[in-house]
């Protein structure tokens, strides 16, 4: 490596400073909240409609919190952990936030959170919730407006015994949520266990070889966890290898309002359970989902309905301080008494700061429009806490 | 015995894609000597291309020709304005400008496709399956890849030993002075490997489309293990590549469809649970490293100028 190009390096590193400090200097002007998601890369669509959600919150309060005006910094993450804590660190250190939201994938948010939470800042997960963070890890300063990992399989596996499943096997990806998805799996689920695979994450190119293995054992059921695009070619590979209909499938956050449009003819009845649907019938939903398609065009999934919550939070602590976002004590303790409307209807944080909310079973239909939605069936559990809890250090 | 055949057709299959990713990789680098970080985007085009077309034109077929033609176009313009102006430069500097192509690309795509990703219904006759065994029926389409990766591998065979362009390329790979000097046409000669070496990854993308999700940054996930084919076939060895492609498809496959039953039966439940999906995503790199070990240069190592 030459001279020239180090001195160059070095030169745009110094820039990059300077530049730093000069913008942190501009603290202290309103409610700054920075959004850390994924905006490029395969899985854009998630960032991008967590953003819209949270956009659409912003837009719903006016632009302010108890009469200050709100800043947000969108920032991807790539899927990467590495650039997640990077680009959490910076807006710590040279945007100033007070609040860090967003965090789509488990293994993003155990790496930046607590650059984040040391610091005084404040991190409301709108996604990922990994048990690493509900048990005796727990913090003070993180906050969850989706779930922790383990529930919605959990209210899989309660479904599965109902539906008499006694042999089912179990693929997931290889990463914290993956193993948090199984496990939750495997702690409602009373039947047997006929196999588990866990594939590579995020680079699984094909699932033939484990779809072959599925093929092999005949199990009663499948039951899957893959978000996102990586739900797409599951699916689409499932019905190729002709287990579609065959073998039934159940699946935990793989089906989305952004897939559904592309693969909804292969999954047409498939169950899955989640903590939300956007036909729950309550007036904070009917605000967001309506507000949500005239702003969009599209139907929002679980991703923005948590952002969209996330921003009600934390609107609803800097009121509750009046504004004040200096006392990080009594912002904390706003932020635990929850006082706002949840697009799910009834919710409380649990003493790790998890949600104890409901879960509901829904199935994928036939819209009118001849498109695909969900519709709930069934309520699974009624104010649900995750089991990581009583290994958490702090009081309610 | 029904499921060792049917994970060794799918470890054919893995192999038979990397083959076609690394064989254009590996021609490249071995006429050129460009190393070309871009090389995953022509599979993603080829990939993104074939679903526009296909629906575009509502046959598969017509969409697949169309698409391997749009690839090879886009690749004569990268050649031109890009890697042309490589061929005399360092290592960093083809690094560094076909990373950019790369980034180039992949954020290409999202805006003229869409961040949601795509995919490429197969026609009902080639999604069916095929009864190979009495309990094994495999998809038409997963035959159709095998196939046209061992046309492909003839074909490239015959063309590089049998014939005039041939002759060319094993001349300008050998020494592209002398090459020069005996009346080869170099720049031509580059332009048309470079064009040959995109096709062939844009065929991969087309014959996985049907298969996978079609989305940005597809090309980088088969990269990495193309350019772990062409590492142990031997820089620039096409047959290299080939014996490196299938070993490492059965091997990954092996790896994937065993190790948790093998671990299981030495290890704990719980360790072996825990082990086993990280080994199997390492089998790879571990059988790379422990090869190079042994054999620094790979397979069929190309002669050094």
């Amino acid at each position: 490596m030459n001279i020239r190009l180090v001195a160059a390096v070095a030169a745009i590193a110094l820039v990059a400073v300077a530049l730093g400090v000069t913008l942190s200097g501009k603290r202290g002007d309103g409610v700054r909240i920075g959004f850390v998601t994924t905006l490029t890369t395969a899985s854009a669509a998630i960032g991008i409609d967590m953003r819209d959600g949270f956009d659409l919150a912003v837009e719903h309060m006016g632009g302010t919190m108890a009469g200050l005006p709100v800043t947000v910094f969108y920032e991807d993450d790539g899927l990467d952990p590495e650039i997640g804590r990077q680009k959490t660190e910076r807006l710590v250190q040279r945007d100033g936030v007070q609040f860090i939201s967003g965090y789509i994938w488990s293994n993003v948010l155990l790496a930046s959170v607590h650059a984040a939470v040391e610091q005084g800042v404040f991190v409301i997960g709108a996604n990922a919730g990994p048990s690493q963070l509900a048990g005796e890890g727990c913090l003070a300063g993180f906050f969850s407006t989706s779930w922790q990992n383990d529930q919605t399989p959990m209210a899989m596996g309660e479904v599965l015994n109902r539906r008499g499943v006694d042999n089912l096997y179990l693929l997931a990806p290889n990463y914290a949520a993956g193993r948090n998805m199984v496990a939750g799996i495997e702690r409602t689920y009373r039947g047997a266990i006929a196999g588990t695979d866990m594939t590579q994450w995020p680079g699984q190119l094909d699932f033939s070889v484990e779809l072959a293995k599925v093929r092999a054992a005949n199990p009663g059921a499948v039951w899957v966890f893959y978000p996102g695009n990586h739900g797409t070619k599951f699916f689409t590979q499932y019905a190729q290898a002709g287990l579609l209909g065959v073998i039934p499938l159940y699946s935990t956050f793989s089906v989305d309002a952004l897939n559904l449009p592309v693969i909804g003819p292969l999954v047409e009845g498939l169950l899955l359970t989640q903590h939300w649907s956007p036909d729950l019938d309550n007036a904070a939903n009917r605000r967001f989902v309506d507000g949500f398609r005239a702003r969009t065009g599209r139907t929002p999934s679980f991703y923005a309905a948590q952002a969209y919550d996330a921003a009600m939070l934390i609107r609803s602590a800097v009121e509750a301080t009046g504004g004040d976002l200096d006392d990080k004590d009594a912002l904390r303790r706003a932020l635990e008494a929850a006082d706002f409307e949840s697009n799910r209807g009834d919710f409380a944080f649990n003493n790790n700061h998890f949600p104890i909310q409901d879960f509901y079973l829904r199935e994928v239909v036939r819209t009118e429009d001849g498109g695909f939605g969900t519709r709930v069936v069934d309520k699974v559990y009624t104010a649900h806490r995750d089991p990581y809890a009583g290994q958490c250090a702090m009081t309610p | 015995m029904t499921l060792a055949f049917e994970q060794l057709l799918n470890g054919l299959q893995l192999g038979v894609l990397l083959y076609l990713v690394a064989a254009g990789l590996t021609l490249v680098f071995g006429v050129m000597r460009v190393v070309n970080l871009a090389h995953g985007s022509f599979y993603m085009l080829g990939a993104y291309f074939v679903v526009a077309f296909a629906s575009w034109t509502g046959s598969l077929m017509a969409g697949a020709v169309l698409a391997l033609a749009a690839t090879t176009a886009v690749a004569l313009v990268v050649e031109r304005l890009v890697i042309a102006r490589l061929y005399r430069r360092e290592p960093l500097d083809q690094l560094l400008a076909t990373f950019g192509i790369v980034l180039f690309f992949d954020e290409l795509a999202p805006l003229v496709w869409g961040p949601a990703g795509l995919t490429l219904a197969l026609p009902p006759g080639l999604a069916a399956g095929v009864q190979l065994l009495p309990d094994l029926a495999v998809p038409v389409w997963r035959l159709v890849i095998l196939a046209a990766g061992g046309l492909v591998a003839a074909g490239l065979g015959i063309v590089v030993a049998r014939t005039r362009t041939g002759a060319w390329i094993r001349a300008g790979a050998a020494d592209p002075e002398t090459a020069q000097t005996l009346g080869v046409n170099l720049p031509l000669l580059f332009r048309g490997v470079f064009a040959l070496g995109a096709a062939l990854a844009g065929l991969a993308g087309i014959l996985t489309a049907p298969l996978l999700t079609v989305q940005s940054g597809m090309g980088n996930d088969i990269l990495v293990l193309a350019f772990v084919v062409v590492v142990l076939g031997g820089l620039g060895s096409m047959r290299g590549a080939l014996a490196a492609s299938l070993a490492l498809g059965i091997l990954d496959t092996a790896g994937r469809a065993a190790l948790p039953e093998l671990l299981a039966a030495v290890l704990s439940p719980e360790a072996a649970d825990t082990a086993a999906p990280a080994l199997s995503s390492m089998v790879v790199y571990v059988a790379m490293a422990a090869f190079l070990w042994a054999r620094p240069d790979g397979l069929f190592p190309a002669p050094r100028r």
